[in-house]
């Protein structure tokens, strides 16, 4: 068993009024129903920035906009959440959530604004924005998403992605996210679990320490239909 | 020169008409952004010429803004000139004016087009509604946006700004300006005021007031109040709108003060208001294949929280139609920002491009769904059915149901 499992499955949802743009609060939600539904007993906290940062089985880091982003880094530094990270907790986290865990990013405003350093990756500002749909090859698997942020991601080489771009950008048009023994992070914001279950099943496996039994839901039909549209096999008419 | 028409304005003009006429006869568009266009391209000074010696409100915000200008546009009575189609960006703007001559005229602008459209119109009156996120694939964070016109607004001596008091970064945006208007109306949605756009600490929501610990806070000097009545500089009046929705009552509470700043008798505008009972296609009754349907738009997440809240009070099934087209934005993920928890108990069937993303949604909401592929899923009903629509979706469904 992880030791950051108990018997109970404890979901932060970390900073949302900061860290939490374009629905990634949606990632907690899934975790908790796909756990729920296989009777695994799990509690979501919503962490706020007041709140003390509770003991937790996985953090789960958002994306969010540059100030609120050099907000929550500072606020994270103060909490107690890189101990708890370092006692066994995990953390998913996405865009600036992913930033954030590395060594340092850029902000409006500085160019070099230190990270909490849980993970060797210096982000510097992109030439561009990268808006639009992300595919990763995360193993035998495709994770598929939606991106919209202007970094550029450089991991140390000893730091394993999490998969390979075959659409978008992700790091930097190559590698995308970050894979470590308590942290996993991708560019693709909002509630990506929603749209790749079997991620969430992966994340929740990791936590708990075993494979999962498979859950059929209505995420099923979509992971497939997003598969299919972006990697060039369109489906179905539509009404009216 | 403003004022001064020159022969390449009088040809602007005609070409505006001419294209929009061919526009809307080819039946390719609502014939109110072509023109506009071609017009601008052979006159860029069009709308300001246009302007000139007509007396202007504009309206901006996220959410509401064609429903508050039809409210200002009616409560005003007589001819106003008005973009009413919703095409709130310069070409529709020079449509609006091109297509009549009444000295007054009401647009509602793009929030990223405020700053064009104050310098090109000199507007007496500005109504900011409310700051909201809404699609963040194409658009700017909406705090550069309230701090965009925060910057230009302070500079401007000559108009009123009529201003949503419960939206912090209305207010952000509009404190500076020397003629303020602040009203007092019920805004549900705070999810991107939670940080301060002063000193970016939390925002602390109560009651009545929100207030930050740099000072930031509600202004106390209230002209608009709305809540069971409403309050206009000291005056009661009976708001009863035909239009549901609290969300309405607080565009109207701003449209009827925005009216009183351009000297227009409250009494009067209110009965016109209150008549009001379809803006633009929006809750109008249509029939599609043999259902009788009202439709409803929402765009962004505050909109869908305000439009979910009014749709509360009923438990029969919902139709809902997502598309993520260009329009729309690309990415559905604020699905995940609207609590579509409220509708547990209710049967909502999906429709739309991402339609799936929204039977995901709700099904991780505990709501009961069905994806709906074919017309024959669809249960016969005697009674109208609610179609909850985001944009293009709404313009589809719009086209293609009919008038009951």
């Amino acid at each position: 068993m992880a030791r950051g499992f108990d018997g109970v499955l404890k979901v932060a949802l970390v900073y949302p009024e900061l860290l939490g743009t374009y629905g990634d609060g949606g990632n907690a939600l899934v975790l908790e129903e796909r756990a729920r539904r296989r009777g695994i007993e799990v509690r979501l906290v919503r962490v706020g920035v007041d709140d003390e940062m509770p003991d937790a089985s996985i953090y789960l880091l958002g994306g969010g906009e540059d100030g609120p982003q050099r907000v929550g880094v500072d606020l994270l530094r103060r909490s107690s959440f890189v101990e708890h990270v370092r006692d066994g907790g995990f953390v998913f986290a996405v865009c600036a959530g992913l930033q954030i865990l590395g060594t340092s990013f850029a902000v409006e405003g500085d160019d070099e604004y230190q990270g909490l350093g849980l993970v060797g990756a210096v982000t510097r500002r992109g030439e561009t924005r990268a808006v639009g749909d992300l595919v990763v090859r995360v193993g035998d698997r495709r994770l598929v998403g939606f991106e919209n942020h202007g970094g550029r991601t450089q991991l140390d080489a000893s730091v394993e992605p999490l998969g390979v771009v075959e659409r978008g950008r992700g790091n930097d048009g190559a590698a995308d996210g970050f894979k470590t023994a308590s942290a996993w992070a991708t560019y693709a914001h909002g509630p990506v679990l929603a749209m790749n279950p079997w991620l969430a099943d992966e994340l929740i496996a990791s936590v708990l320490g075993h494979e999962l039994e498979p859950l059929a839901s209505a995420a099923d039909e979509l992971y497939r239909e997003r598969l299919a549209t972006l990697t060039g096999h369109s489906s179905s008419g539509r009404l009216p | 020169m403003p004022g001064r028409f020159s022969f390449r304005d009088d040809l602007a003009k005609g070409a505006v008409r001419t294209v929009n006429l061919l526009s809307r006869l080819s039946a390719r568009g609502s014939g109110t952004v072509a023109g506009g266009r071609v017009g601008l391209a052979i006159a860029p000074n069009l709308l300001a010429h246009l302007a000139d010696g007509r007396e202007f409100i504009l309206v901006s915000g996220t959410n509401g803004k064609t429903t508050t200008a039809a409210m200002i546009a009616s409560g005003w009575g007589g001819e106003v000139a008005w973009n009413a189609t919703g095409s709130n960006m310069p070409p529709g703007h020079v449509a609006a004016l091109v297509n009549s001559t009444s000295n007054r005229a009401v647009l509602e602008v793009d929030e990223a087009w405020l700053f064009a459209a104050t310098r090109a119109t000199k507007p007496r009156v500005i109504a900011l509604l409310n700051l909201s996120r809404d699609q963040l694939d194409r658009a700017n964070e909406v705090r550069l946006v309230a701090e965009r016109w925060r910057g230009f607004l302070s500079n401007e001596r000559d108009l009123t700004v009529v201003a949503n008091a419960n939206d912090p970064l209305v207010v952000y945006a509009a404190e500076l300006v020397p003629s303020v208007a602040w009203c007092d109306v019920p805004t549900p949605w705070h999810i991107d005021a939670v940080s301060c756009p002063v000193c970016t600490k939390p925002v602390h929501f109560e009651e009545e007031t929100w207030w930050s610990e740099c000072g930031f806070a509600k202004p106390t000097v209230i002209a608009t109040a709305l809540t069971d009545e409403l309050f206009v500089d000291g005056e009661s009046y009976a708001l009863k709108l035909e239009l549901p929705g609290s969300f309405n009552r607080s565009n109207a509470a701003m449209a009827l003060t925005a009216l009183s700043r351009v000297g227009v008798d409250v009494t009067a505008a209110l009965s016109k208001v209150n008549a009001l009972a379809s803006v633009a296609g929006r809750f109008s009754l249509r029939r599609w294949k043999g259902h009788c349907i009202r439709l409803l738009l929402a765009k962004n997440p505050a909109g869908f929280t305000a439009m979910l809240a009014t749709l509360g009070e009923v438990n029969d099934d919902l139709w809902m139609a997502i598309n993520a087209r260009v329009a729309d934005g690309h990415d559905p993920s604020w699905l995940y920002d609207v609590p579509f928890e409220l509708l547990r108990g209710r049967r909502v069937y999906c429709f739309g491009e991402r339609r799936l993303d929204l039977a995901v949604r709700l099904d991780y909401a505990g709501v009961d769904y069905v994806v709906v592929h074919g017309e024959r899923a669809l249960p016969v009903s005697d009674s109208v059915i609610d179609v909850l629509a985001n944009y293009t979706a709404f313009q589809e469904w719009r086209a293609g149901s009919t008038a009951c």
